[in-house]
C-alpha cells in the first residue's frame, strides 16, 4: 500500500494546508504560537475522538452521545472533591476516572439490557449525567489546584503537557488496535457482529469494554479540560459531540465499522483547531466560519473516501 | 378430466436456466392445460423453484422457450404464485394485501369491494375461516397468513386465475384446513383451471394430483399419470440409489463418550462424524446455530473453545470482509500464543502457512485481502479458521457450497483424518451424497428430527423417505 492510499494521510494535508493558509497573512510570524495553540487545544479533541473511535469502529450504529455529559460530570465531581487543595490532583483523577468507569458501564447497562440502540440510550443517559453536574454542582466555580492547573497548562520540552498526553493514549490505542488480541477482536466485531460470534470472539465482552472505554477517555478529557480552563463549567463538553464524531470521520476511520486510524484522529484535531482560527485571521464571521467549517469537512470526507475506494 | 386437445396455459419446450456455471434447469419440456393438477416433486436443489419462477415469469430461461396461451406474459395467462415464505405485508389490512397484486382497484372506496372480492375468496376455499377482511395482517396467526396468500392466489384479481402454483401450500396448515384447500383445488381444475402443486407430503400429492412430474437435478425424470405411480416408485424416481458410496461408510468404528446432546435428540460421540439431513429450511442450520451458541460465550474466550464453526453462509456467517486471509485464518485461535493479551504475530503467520499448503489455499500471499480470493477458496479459509483451532467438535453449516469437486474429496479426507484424532463433527449438508459419508444421520422435518439413521441404513433412500412426510394427509 503506498503512502498516498493511507486514509489518516488527508487529514493530516488539510490540518497542514489550514496551517499554512493561516501564516500566509502574517507572513511566517507567529508560526510557533500558532502551532502551540493548536497542540494544546487539539490534545483535548485528540483524546475524545480516539474513544470516539473505538465505538464506531464497532460497526453501524454504535456512536457515544454521552460523551460531553460525562466530561463535565466527571470534571465537576473532581473538582468538587479536591476543593483547590494542593496535593489532591491525585484523588481528583481517580474520582474523574471512576466517573467515566461509572457511566460507560451504565451506558452499556442500557444498550445491552434495554436492547436500546445506542443513540437512544447515550444521548438519554447524557441528560441523566448532566442534571447530576448540574445537581452537584450548584453554580460553583471551583478552582483547580494550583499544581494540577500548573500541569494542564504547562509544557515539557517545548510541547504543551496535555498534548504529551494525547500523544501517550494516541500510541496506547494503536497498540491496542494493531498488537493486541482485544483489538483485533474488536476490529472483527465491527466488521460483522454475527460472524465475529461465530468465529469465538466474545462480542460483548468487546461491546462492553469498548463503551467504558469511551466513557473513561471522556472523564479524562474532561478532567484535564477543566484544570487548563481553571475550573469546570456546565457547557464545557458542548463542542466535543460533533468534535468527536467528525475527528474519527475526517481521520479516515470507516464509519461502516472494522477499520479504524488512530493517526487520523490526531491530524483531523489539529485540523479542526487550525481550521477556526485561519477563518478568524481571514476575517470571517461566526456565521461564515460555520458554513465554510461544514463544507470543508464534507469535502475531506469526499477526498478520503473516494481514495478508499479507488484502493 | 385431462383434456389435452385443449391448448396448453403454457408450454416449456427444453427451458434451461443456468446461474453461471449452475445448470439451475437443465432443458425441461412440460405443458400445463386447463384442467390439469400437476404434481412437482424433487428433492433439495432439483430445481423445482427454477421451474416455478419460469412458468411465472419471474425468470427468463437461458435457452430454449416458455409460452403462455394467451401469447404474452405470464400475468396476461393468469399464472399466480402462492409462495411457503409468506409475501403478504405485516402492516397492512388483509384487503389492503390483495390491492397489492390487484392494480384495478382504485378510486376514493377501493377498499370495499377489495373487501368483498378477498372475502368471497376465502369463503369458497375455506368456509367458516372466521377472518375479518379488515383485520392487519401481523394480528393474524401463521396459518391464517397462509390462507390469505392462497385466497389471494385465486381471487380473481380483475380477470380470472387460470394457473395457480402453489409451493408447499400446507406446510403451516393443519389437516382440517389443508383438506379444504385439497377440495378447492379438484374443484378449480375440474372446472378449467390449471394447478401446479408442489409438497413434501406424499399424501396429498397423491391424492390431488391428476399428473406427477419428477424434478432432479435440473432435468425430468419421470412423468406420468398420478395412478401409474406407486410411493415407493416416486422416491426411488426422485433419488437415485448409489451402492457405492452407501458401503464406503460401511466401516464401522469405535467412538468415545457422548460430547454433544441437545433438548432436541441431537447427539455425538468423541471421534464421530454426525450428518444432518432433510429437506433446506427444515432446522436444521438453526439447531447447528443454537448448539454452537450455547457452547460457546459472548463473554468469556478461553485459550481452549469448545466448539468452532464452519459457516456455509459466507457472508452472513463466515467472512471478515476487510481482512487478509491471514487474519481471518486466525481470528478462532488469537487467544492461544498471546502473551500479556498481544497477538503472537509469527505464530498466526506460521499457522497460515501451513493451512494455506495443506488445504490449498490458490493465492501467492496469505496477506492478500480475502475478498480477492474466489468463494470456494474463502470457503478453505473458513475450514482452516476452524481446523487450526484445537476444539473437540466442529459444527458445519453447510460447508461445501461453491467447492470444486477436488478440493472437496481432499476436504473429506481431512475431515475423516481428524475424525480419526478424536474430533467430533456435525456436519449439515444440502447434498446426500456428502451425507452419506456421516457416520451416522439425523434427518430433520418441520425442525423437528424425524430419523436417526446409522451404518448402512445411510441411503440416499432412507434419508428421502424420512425427509418427506409418507402418511396420508388425514
Amino acid at each position: 500500500m503506498s503512502v498516498l492510499s493511507r486514509p489518516w494521510l488527508w487529514s493530516w494535508l488539510a490540518a497542514a494546508a489550514a496551517f499554512s493558509l493561516t501564516l500566509g497573512l502574517t507572513s511566517g510570524r507567529g508560526a510557533g504560537e500558532l502551532g502551540y495553540a493548536a497542540l494544546s487545544f487539539g490534545a483535548f479533541a485528540a483524546i475524545v475522538g480516539l474513544g470516539q473511535m473505538l465505538v464506531i469502529t464497532l460497526g453501524p450504529g454504535n456512536v457515544d452521545l454521552s460523551i460531553p455529559a460525562t466530561m463535565t460530570l466527571a470534571a465537576t465531581l473532581a473538582l468538587k472533591a479536591m476543593g483547590s487543595d494542593p496535593g489532591t490532583a491525585f484523588l481528583g483523577l481517580v474520582i474523574a476516572l471512576a466517573v467515566g468507569f461509572g457511566t460507560g458501564v451504565a451506558n452499556y447497562a442500557l444498550i445491552f439490557l434495554l436492547r436500546l440502540p445506542p443513540i437512544i440510550a447515550t444521548l438519554a443517559a447524557s441528560l441523566i449525567y448532566q442534571s447530576l453536574a448540574i445537581w452537584s454542582n450548584r453554580g460553583l466555580r471551583i478552582k483547580p489546584p494550583s499544581g494540577l492547573a500548573d500541569f494542564a497548562t504547562g509544557r515539557f520540552l517545548g510541547l504543551p503537557n496535555v498534548a504529551w498526553v494525547g500523544l501517550a493514549l494516541a500510541i496506547l490505542v494503536w497498540i491496542v488496535l494493531e498488537r493486541s488480541v482485544w483489538g483485533r477482536w474488536l476490529l472483527a466485531t465491527g466488521q460483522n457482529l454475527r460472524v465475529a460470534r461465530l468465529a469465538g470472539v466474545p462480542v460483548e465482552l468487546v461491546r462492553a469494554s469498548t463503551y467504558i472505554s469511551v466513557a473513561v477517555f471522556a472523564s479524562l478529557a474532561g478532567y484535564l479540560l477543566a484544570s487548563f480552563s481553571g475550573g469546570a463549567a456546565l457547557n464545557m463538553g458542548q463542542e466535543y459531540l460533533l468534535m468527536s464524531i467528525a475527528v474519527v470521520v475526517i481521520g479516515g476511520s470507516s464509519i461502516a465499522g472494522g477499520n479504524s486510524n488512530v493517526p487520523g484522529v490526531w491530524g483531523a484535531a489539529l485540523f479542526m483547531f487550525l481550521v477556526v482560527s485561519m477563518l478568524n485571521s481571514y476575517g470571517a464571521g461566526a456565521g461564515v466560519r460555520n458554513v465554510l467549517t461544514g463544507t470543508i469537512i464534507i469535502a475531506i470526507v469526499i477526498a478520503a473516501s473516494s481514495r478508499r475506494a479507488r484502493t | 378430466m385431462n383434456d389435452h386437445e385443449r391448448a396448453p396455459l403454457v408450454s416449456l419446450t427444453d427451458a434451461a436456466r443456468h446461474f453461471g456455471p449452475v445448470r439451475a434447469l437443465d432443458g425441461v419440456t412440460l405443458s400445463v392445460a386447463p384442467g390439469d393438477c400437476v404434481g412437482l416433486v424433487g428433492h433439495n436443489g432439483a430445481g423445482k423453484s427454477t421451474l416455478v419462477n419460469l412458468v411465472n415469469g419471474g425468470l427468463a430461461p437461458s435457452s430454449g422457450t416458455v409460452g403462455f396461451a394467451t401469447g404474452g406474459s405470464a400475468l396476461e395467462a393468469g399464472v399466480r404464485s402462492v409462495f411457503q415464505e409468506l409475501s403478504l405485508c405485516p402492516n397492512l389490512t388483509v384487503a389492503e394485501n390483495l390491492r397489492i397484486s390487484h392494480s384495478a382497484l382504485k378510486g376514493p372506496n377501493w377498499r370495499r369491494p377489495a373487501r368483498e372480492e378477498i372475502g368471497q375468496s376465502l369463503d369458497t376455499i375455506f368456509p367458516g375461516h372466521g377472518i375479518d377482511p379488515n383485520a392487519e395482517v401481523d394480528t393474524l396467526s401463521i396459518a391464517e397468513r397462509q390462507m390469505v396468500e392462497i385466497a389471494i392466489g385465486f381471487a380473481p384479481r380483475g380477470s380470472e386465475a387460470r394457473l395457480v402454483i402453489l409451493d408447499e401450500p400446507t406446510s403451516s396448515l393443519d389437516a382440517g384446513i389443508a383438506d379444504q384447500l385439497l377440495a378447492h383445488v379438484k374443484r378449480f381444475c375440474a372446472s378449467g383451471g390449471a394447478v401446479i402443486f408442489i409438497s413434501h407430503m406424499m399424501g396429498e400429492v397423491f391424492q390431488v394430483a391428476t399428473r406427477i412430474v419428477v424434478l432432479k437435478d435440473g432435468k425430468v425424470v419421470a412423468e406420468r399419470p398420478t395412478e401409474d405411480f406407486t410411493r415407493q416408485g416416486l422416491v426411488d424416481a426422485m433419488g437415485h440409489v448409489t451402492a457405492d458410496t452407501a458401503e464406503t461408510t460401511g466401516t464401522a468404528r469405535d467412538f468415545g463418550k457422548e460430547v454433544v446432546r441437545t433438548d432436541q435428540g441431537l447427539t455425538a460421540r468423541k471421534g464421530e462424524i454426525v450428518g444432518l439431513s432433510g429437506l433446506a429450511g427444515h432446522g436444521q442450520a438453526a439447531a447447528l446455530a443454537r448448539l454452537y451458541l450455547s457452547r460457546s460465550s459472548a463473554w468469556r474466550a478461553g485459550k481452549a473453545p469448545e466448539v468452532v464453526f464452519v459457516a456455509g453462509d459466507r457472508q452472513r456467517d463466515g467472512v471478515l470482509p476487510l481482512w487478509s486471509i491471514l487474519r481471518n485464518i486466525s481470528v478462532s485461535i488469537l487467544p492461544q500464543g498471546a502473551r500479556r493479551g498481544l497477538v503472537d504475530r509469527e505464530g498466526e503467520a506460521r499457522v497460515a502457512q501451513d493451512w494455506k499448503t495443506r488445504i490449498g489455499i490458490r493465492t501467492d500471499d496469505v496477506a492478500n485481502p480475502i475478498l480477492s480470493l474466489s468463494g470456494g477458496n474463502q470457503q478453505k479459509v473458513l475450514f482452516a479458521r476452524a481446523l487450526a483451532s484445537s476444539a473437540p467438535v466442529v459444527i458445519m453449516d453447510d460447508p461445501m457450497r461453491g467447492v470444486d469437486v477436488g478440493t472437496k474429496q481432499d476436504v473429506y479426507a481431512m475431515i475423516r483424518a481428524e475424525a480419526a484424532r478424536g474430533r467430533t463433527f456435525l456436519w449439515y449438508s444440502t447434498e446426500t451424497e456428502e451425507v452419506c459419508q456421516c457416520d451416522r444421520v439425523f434427518v430433520f422435518r418441520n425442525h423437528e428430527i424425524s430419523a436417526e439413521l446409522t451404518g448402512a441404513e445411510i441411503t440416499e433412500e432412507k434419508i428421502l423417505e424420512a425427509s418427506f412426510e409418507m402418511q396420508e394427509a388425514s
